[in-house]
């Protein structure tokens, strides 16, 4: 089982590597000509406005709860996908019955405005 | 020493390294990030102990689930975004005192703990038998954990609506 995992780490070492790899060729080969236009910050073309900490709404919050629920039905979905392939029509129906439990509670959240963005 | 002994020996002080972070970084963002990295490694320590659901489940609960809420109450939350803010208060010295004592039982526990090798083979199916069994005799479980992951997913709301109002 470790070989498998053997490729993970190797794409996070590729993954670490590779950003570092460009900063560090970037200093050490591009010319150094700085202007104030080129020192701003960039964020996406625009003129950044006011301070990158800024406090986002606490409307946020509901949908990282639901997002948490919904992560954690993953973890139970999890092996029933690793075994699907032993597994009969009876467990789809099973976790198709999983999920539609689950969706009763997306719907009450929909259905009493906590989704509703003001 | 073998591959999976440095593996180890990397992913430990990758551990060590996040919960040193996020106990010492002055900017609490900085911290849950430090944390992650300390979760990270711990999932990477479960893949090494050959537990893959066990690895699986810490990326997705702790590093996917709790980390991200803990993230977004630090940004949901106005006096503490970018500010530094002080690593001690008044109660470090109880607190040093608590962390030297546990440390003290912990490491007496694991030097006296007889470390016995298991005598039967571990299991090799892994996360498909898990799912096998989840699908087959333990089905109404599993269908009740539905339940009460519904019943988490509505409370929550419910206690949300009231701190908004």
């Amino acid at each position: 089982m470790l070989n498998h995992y053997a490729f993970v780490g190797l794409f996070g070492v590729v993954a670490i590597l590779f950003p570092v790899a460009a900063l560090v060729v970037g200093a050490l080969a591009g010319p150094r000509r700085p202007t104030p236009a080129k020192r701003a910050r960039y964020e996406c073309g625009l003129v950044s406005q006011g301070e990158s900490w800024v406090q986002l709404r606490v409307q946020y919050y509901i949908y990282a709860l639901l997002f948490l629920v919904f992560d954690v039905e993953t973890v139970f979905l999890y092996p029933w996908a690793a075994a699907y392939g032993q597994l009969g029509l009876f467990a789809l129906v099973e976790a198709v019955i999983f999920l539609g439990i689950l969706v009763v509670g997306l719907a009450y959240a929909w259905t009493h405005g906590d989704l509703q963005w003001r | 020493m073998s591959l999976t002994q440095a593996v180890f020996i990397l992913l430990g002080g990758m551990a060590v390294l996040g919960a040193l972070g996020m106990v010492t970084l002055r900017n609490l963002f900085h911290s849950a990030l430090a944390m992650i990295l300390a979760l990270f490694s711990i999932a990477g320590i479960y893949v090494l102990l050959e537990a893959e659901f066990l690895a699986v489940v810490q990326v997705l609960v702790y590093v996917g689930a709790i980390a991200m809420l803990i993230l977004f109450g630090i940004m949901l939350t106005r006096d503490i975004v970018g500010r530094a803010s002080a690593v001690r208060n008044r109660q470090w010295p109880l607190a040093l005192a608590v962390s030297a004592g546990l440390l003290a039982v912990l490491a007496v526990a694991l030097v006296r703990a007889a470390w016995p090798l298991a005598t039967y083979a571990p299991a090799q199916g892994g996360v498909a038998d898990l799912g096998l069994a989840l699908m087959g005799p333990y089905a109404l479980p599993f269908e009740v954990a539905s339940v009460l992951l519904l019943v988490a997913m509505v409370g929550a709301l419910i206690i949300a609506r009231e701190a908004r109002e």
